[in-house]
């Protein structure tokens, strides 16, 4: 049976000091009323990397990534962020460490009570000094960065859904964190949107050195965002390596999602 | 049978849980002014029109009602003042609370619900956000200041409806009537009637929110959410408010008098 594949793990590019990993899971699990979502999954994700997170719908990746910014806790071991343990954190230490990290939902998620703009700014206001010019200065360069600069003013309603992405996508670099976290970039958008998308995600990679975990079962998205992947099949670690020894996998799952070419 | 009421108990356990933290945190710093006021404003002042033109109906309608029985008494004199007593220390308080429950109640029930599932409770935290001091606190600190306010305005409202419909009956004049309205009200007839208030808002605010916050199953359970929240909201209002008067006629004897 599939399920049960062994834990196949190739360390070429794996981070070899763990402190300089960004992102560190040790052996965690996670139930949500009896059913197990997450087992003993460990992984790390080195400092200015692409990591790309990979399964089926419903094999423990959106809650994976929750774990990462502290939005579900783990039943059994440890989440880091750089050096802080954030599944033992809570109060102000863990809004501290949440500023490090952004985080595109599936969804966006963008505040639909307010204005594009005053979305990229809200979490300025919260958690910086800047003067009013300077916060509204910012969000709108934020969002000219993702090429909705004439949006500034619209509601959230208002947008389509490749532009709700990048606008979610401009509030989550506000506080121009060091780690982006971005679930499903792909989801509900049209192949050239997506991509765009992905240029987006990869100018961050590239040009700001942000780290990027990125959970999507879209592989064309993996694999150009991607310098390590990861693969979760229900809730167990299948694979983790470079897109190259993903290819060359023993495990048919493994391949054969490799193989698609599935995209949105 | 018992499952059910195993989990009737756990709700209760977790909405108490809810309201208690709601509580603690309205003394914790850092406060959220600026969305607490935006919360009154939203809650509280956009609610005023409801109030207003309602307090008058029913201000119209007591007075209607008051006259045909005082009028078998020869003692229409009494309507202003009995009018005023009846609305302060009962009407008033109970109509506004039970109004602003299907207002509020639903508002706060959809509005968290549909930010709950579209993950906006989700992105505020991810922002480094205390959702729950964000959307709750607030809601709950504005609710509490509002209710006494707009309650107050349902009693003047409503002693002004009631002074339209003596004028049509009986040309009584602004001065004569207001006069005659204030003779027999004190002080323990408007203040702890009007501050219980301050428990329906809590009633309101930390229900729907509970509701909201807890929505699950997308559109639907929004749905869900605000029906629920404007029929628990006045369920525990209606209850509550034996409670508080029994507890009012305690403290405040004048009151029951």
């Amino acid at each position: 049976m599939a399920a049960t594949a062994e834990l196949e793990r190739t360390d070429s590019a794996a981070p070899r000091d763990a402190t300089a990993a960004a992102v560190r899971l040790e052996s965690v699990s996670k139930a949500f009323g009896g059913r197990r979502v997450l087992e003993d999954v460990s992984f790390a994700v080195a400092e200015g990397s692409g990591f790309v997170i990979l399964g089926r719908s419903g094999t423990g990746k959106s809650v994976t990534l929750r774990h990462i910014i502290g939005l579900v806790r783990p039943d059994a071991g440890r989440v880091f962020v750089e050096e802080d343990e954030i599944s033992a954190l809570s109060g102000p230490d863990l809004s501290r460490v949440r500023r490090k990290v952004g985080f595109l939902f599936q969804s966006a998620a963008l505040f639909d009570s307010i204005s594009v703009g005053e979305n990229v700014a809200f979490p300025m206001r919260r958690h910086t000094d800047l003067k009013e010019a300077d916060i509204i200065a910012s969000a709108q360069a934020k969002l000219a960065s993702v090429g909705l600069e004439r949006e500034f003013d619209k509601m959230p309603g208002d947008l389509s859904g490749g532009m709700r992405k990048r606008a979610g996508l401009a509030r989550a670099l506000a506080l121009d964190p060091r780690i982006l976290l971005v679930d499903e970039p792909s989801a509900g958008l049209d192949p050239i949107t997506a991509d765009e998308i992905d240029d987006l995600l990869l100018g961050l990679k590239r040009r700001g050195g942000v780290t990027l975990v990125v959970v999507t079962h879209n592989m064309p998205s993996a694999r150009k965002l991607g310098d390590r992947l990861l693969m979760l099949h229900e809730g167990r670690i299948l694979a983790e390596g470079t897109p190259a020894e993903m290819d060359g996998s023993d495990n048919e799952i493994v391949r054969a999602f490799m193989a698609s070419q599935h995209s949105g | 049978m018992l499952e059910r009421t195993q989990s009737g108990l756990a709700t209760v356990g977790e909405v108490s849980a809810f309201a208690l933290k709601a509580v603690r945190e309205m003394f914790v710093p850092p406060f959220e002014l600026r969305e607490t006021v935006r919360q009154v404003y939203e809650l509280g002042f956009r609610s005023a029109p409801l109030i207003a033109v309602s307090g008058l109906a029913v201000g119209v309608v007591l007075s209607m009602h008051t006259r045909a029985s005082l009028e078998k008494f020869g003692a229409e004199s009494l309507i202003p003042s009995g009018l005023a007593i009846a609305l302060v220390r009962e009407t008033g308080p109970l109509t506004a609370a039970l109004l602003l429950s299907g207002r509020i109640g639903a508002g706060i029930g959809a509005e968290l619900g549909a930010m709950r599932v579209t993950e906006q409770i989700d992105a505020l935290e991810a922002s480094a956000v205390d959702a729950f001091r964000y959307l709750v606190v607030t809601r709950v600190i504005a609710c509490m200041i509002a209710l006494p306010l707009l309650t107050t305005l349902m009693n003047f409202t409503g002693m002004l409806g009631g002074f339209i419909a003596e004028r049509a009956a009986t040309g009584m004049s602004l001065r004569l009537y207001f006069t005659r309205a204030f003779s027999l009200i004190e002080f323990a007839d408007y203040v702890p009637a009007t501050m219980k208030t301050m428990v329906f808002g809590f009633i309101i605010a930390t229900m729907s929110s509970y509701l909201g916050f807890t929505t699950q199953s997308g559109t639907e359970g929004v749905g869900r959410a605000s029906t629920r929240a404007v029929v628990l909201s006045s369920m525990l209002i209606i209850v509550s408010n034996v409670i508080l008067v029994r507890l009012i006629f305690f403290m405040f004897p004048r009151a029951g008098a």
